[in-house]
């Protein structure tokens, strides 16, 4: 039995389910204006922001207003930062002389950063100077998170106020984030990671002279930072190329387990913060289960399959048998300090919650190990998911359940006491589908071009999954890779850049819709035949929606890519 | 429309300073003072002060004197940092570990025929390390006792008893073998 490995796991559950009451309860208060112990600092910095950038915070907005401050703000954001990107060759802190981004990767890196999603078509040592780290990625790590928030808690108030037309005040929702959440957090977390070796420094490379006479370039930049937001900001983009797998970014094993809290935290504490506004913590506690079981069942087929190990490497004389001495199992692309328990937890997580950080390299993992990573991301990145977008998908979900069982009972469905409709359906199916939509049309177009399928590292059906891959990190704004297939070339840049922007944006118009509609409506008290949305039958249903929406959706394209090569990887075929 | 157009413009202004440039020096000074080693690079320096390395970073070793790191797909350079991305139905994947596994003189240890993922992997398993402990005693003309038992003193266990694997810092082990010459 892998023990270690499997108490691993459950402490860091253990973690989350006491860390999602604290710090949910404490952004409940936040995001309703509330006094907070920080209060004595952060306050008077909010009250100046606001009186710098002109925001009348008592005024709120309906949902339109909201969406169109969300957009111009991100709007504003992707500009800057495609700026910063190009022209990084003429601007300060560029030891490494790093050159301007060319316009198509600035394009993709911009919207891939805007968007939280952080996937990553050029390597961090080299293609990004230290100014670029700074101003332009932390920054948007920072506020791409807290625009996601900020919609999460919109859509909440939404789904539990009635008869209102206002949810609330985009630039007071994304200042509060900021201010009271994530940057307070973030210098704690910075702080944690340098002390276990995360590196702090504006010093170049340096050169070593190895024990063999060599001589080794080691990396220096502000990764700590940087690094501390990537992760509590679900996030995911590296410093490095490397990613969480570089000892610079991810020291030590208790770094893996801090960087996975990290990760989890904040979307595991908007499902009790959601039930804070229901004022029903079993609303919220419904949706973590839910997440929670799906998270642990991912994890389990993923661990079981790299632990099993790649019967192909064993032939060629690799010993792939844990032992109290080696982790075992397929080691290709996993960290020695991790082994398979370390680095299958953190894929499972990040894949779940929509971190592109990953501390092994899924393009190396068994068929059935990356089949898991995709499918978390495929599923609409609901399993925790990212900073507020997460609890959206989830809530999404929750809204088409309701519906499918109220079609069965034949009664007219309702949410929180408000009745589901025609309206409401229609938007939530919109959401769905934009997300499975530009996964699918995306790869497809790909697969069939000779610019798609030019970027590929693995033939055979592997390389219909390194395709597939990237087009489903990109609209699910997961932001991990299997990273062999080379998207760096005009079209794959451009269309990931788009299939981004749509999976962020377009997606927020029909969410934001319903959470004006809602918003809208009367509460009804419940009746005999009210479905409860609070039980063990609640959170089964929901499973079930979620498994059979991404089951039906993607089941044809896993098995001309995972599947197959996983039994073709039994018979030792060869690509 | 304008008016907010003109909110998020300075919103935007506000965070990137506040964010982009206050925070990460901020946690630079911090770093600096608080945790110098760490800030640094964790670095290792020889008796006259140069720097040999990073305890944090592996370095390539192919002298039958020292002990061997992992595979490294950027060839333990610093500034290209990754893994081979080679898929499990790879035929160069398969072809390389044989490869390997033949350097070795026969089967071995996964993590020592397999690359690692940032390509800068310091550790091996402590069932790598052993693996090579003959080589390296012969080598050395050691006895392969002596050679084990520093392997066992450079062993780490698992952090807190539970996190991560056990492992030995390829770099620590073969700065304590030139130590024992």
């Amino acid at each position: 039995m892998p023990v270690p490995s499997l108490i691993q796991a459950a402490v860091l559950v253990v973690l989350l389910a006491a860390v999602a009451p604290l710090l949910g309860g404490y952004m409940a208060r936040v995001f309703s204006g509330e006094r907070t112990f920080l209060d004595p600092v952060a306050k008077p910095v909010e009250t100046f922001v606001y009186g710098l950038c002109r925001v009348d915070a008592r005024r709120e907005m309906r949902w339109a207003t909201y969406l169109l401050t969300v957009l111009l703000f991100n709007a504003v954001g992707f500009v800057i930062l495609f700026l910063i990107l190009v022209l990084q060759g003429f601007l300060p802190l560029n030891p490494q002389h790093a050159p301007g981004m060319r316009w198509d990767l600035a394009f993709n890196t911009a919207a891939s950063f805007v968007t939280n999603t952080n996937l990553q078509n050029y390597a961090g040592e080299r293609g990004v100077s230290y100014l670029t780290q700074m101003l332009g990625l932390t920054w948007q790590n920072f506020v791409s998170a807290a625009t996601g928030a900020a919609v999460a808690v919109a859509l909440v108030r939404g789904l539990t106020r009635h008869e209102s037309k206002e949810i609330g005040n985009f630039w007071v929702d994304l200042t509060r984030s900021l201010l009271y959440v994530l940057l307070p957090i973030s210098i704690v977390l910075a702080l944690v990671l340098l002390a276990q070796g995360v590196i702090q420094s504006l010093s170049p490379n340096l050169v070593a002279t190895t024990l063999e006479g060599a001589r080794q370039a080691i990396p220096m930049g502000p990764v700590a930072s940087q690094e501390a937001i990537k992760m509590l900001g679900v996030n995911g983009g590296g410093f490095f190329n490397a990613n969480s797998a570089h000892p610079f970014e991810n020291p030590t094993p208790l770094t893996n387990l801090i960087e996975m809290l990290a990760v989890l935290s904040i979307p595991a504490s908007f499902t009790y913060l959601f039930g804070k506004y229901a004022k029903n913590q079993r609303q919220g506690w419904v949706l973590f289960t839910a997440m929670l079981l799906l998270l642990l069942a991912g994890f389990g087929v993923m661990f079981a399959s790299e632990r099993a190990g790649n019967p192909i490497l064993t032939r060629a004389g690799a010993d792939q048998v844990a032992s109290a001495t080696s982790p075992g199992g397929n080691m290709e692309g996993k960290e020695a300090r991790f082994g398979v328990g370390g680095s299958t937890l953190f894929g499972e997580m990040t894949t779940a919650a929509s971190c592109g950080a990953v501390n092994s390299t899924f393009d190396s993992y068994t068929p059935l190990g990356g089949l898991i990573a995709m499918l978390n991301i495929q599923l609409g990145e609901i399993i925790f998911g990212g900073v507020g977008a997460g609890l959206i998908g989830m809530l999404i979900f929750a809204l088409l359940a309701v519906f499918i069982a109220g079609l069965m009972v034949g009664r007219t469905p309702e949410y929180l006491g408000k009745k589901i409709e025609g309206n409401e359906m229609k938007m939530a199916m919109v959401a769905v589908l934009v997300l499975a939509s530009s996964i699918l049309a995306f790869s497809a177009i790909a697969s069939v071009t000779s610019w798609g399928l030019a970027g590929r590292l693995n033939l055979g059906p592997h390389g219909l999954s390194e395709i597939l891959y990237y087009y489903s990190s990109a609209s699910g704004n997961n932001g991990s890779a299997f990273a062999g297939y080379n998207a760096d070339s005009p079209l794959p840049n451009l269309t990931g850049g788009i299939a981004m922007l749509l999976g962020r944006f377009l997606y927020l118009v029909p969410v934001m819709a319903i959470a004006g509609s809602m918003a809208a409506k009367k509460v009804t008290p419940p009746s005999a035949g009210t479905f409860p949305t609070t039980g063990a039958l609640f959170v089964g249903l929901l499973i079930g929606v979620i498994l059979i929406v991404g089951a039906l959706t993607f089941f044809p394209v896993y098995a001309l890519g995972p599947i197959v090569e996983q039994l073709l990887m039994q018979a030792g075929r060869l690509f | 429309m304008l008016r907010h157009l003109s909110i998020a413009f300075r919103m935007a202004v506000v965070t990137i300073v506040a964010l982009g440039l206050a925070y990460p020096f901020v946690i630079t000074g911090a770093g600096q003072v608080a945790f110098p080693y760490a800030a640094n690079g964790s670095l290792a320096r020889d008796a006259g002060g140069k720097v040999i390395g990073s305890h944090l970073i592996g370095q390539s070793f192919t002298s039958d004197r020292y002990f061997h790191g992992r595979p490294s797909a950027s060839d333990y350079d610093g500034t290209r940092s990754g893994g081979s991305n080679l898929g499990p139905t790879s035929k160069k994947l398969a072809e390389d570990v044989a490869t390997r596994a033949k350097a070795a003189g026969g089967a071995a240890p996964v993590d020592l025929l397999t690359s690692s993922g940032s390509g800068l992997d310091p550790d091996v398993s402590v069932a790598s390390a052993l693996f090579q402990v003959p080589r390296v005693a012969k080598a050395r003309r050691l006895a392969e006792d002596a050679v084990r038992r520093l392997v066992e003193q450079h062993t780490s266990p698992r952090q807190l008893g539970f996190l991560g694997e056990p492992r030995v810092n390829v770099l620590e082990l073969n700065l304590a073998l030139d130590g024992k010459r």
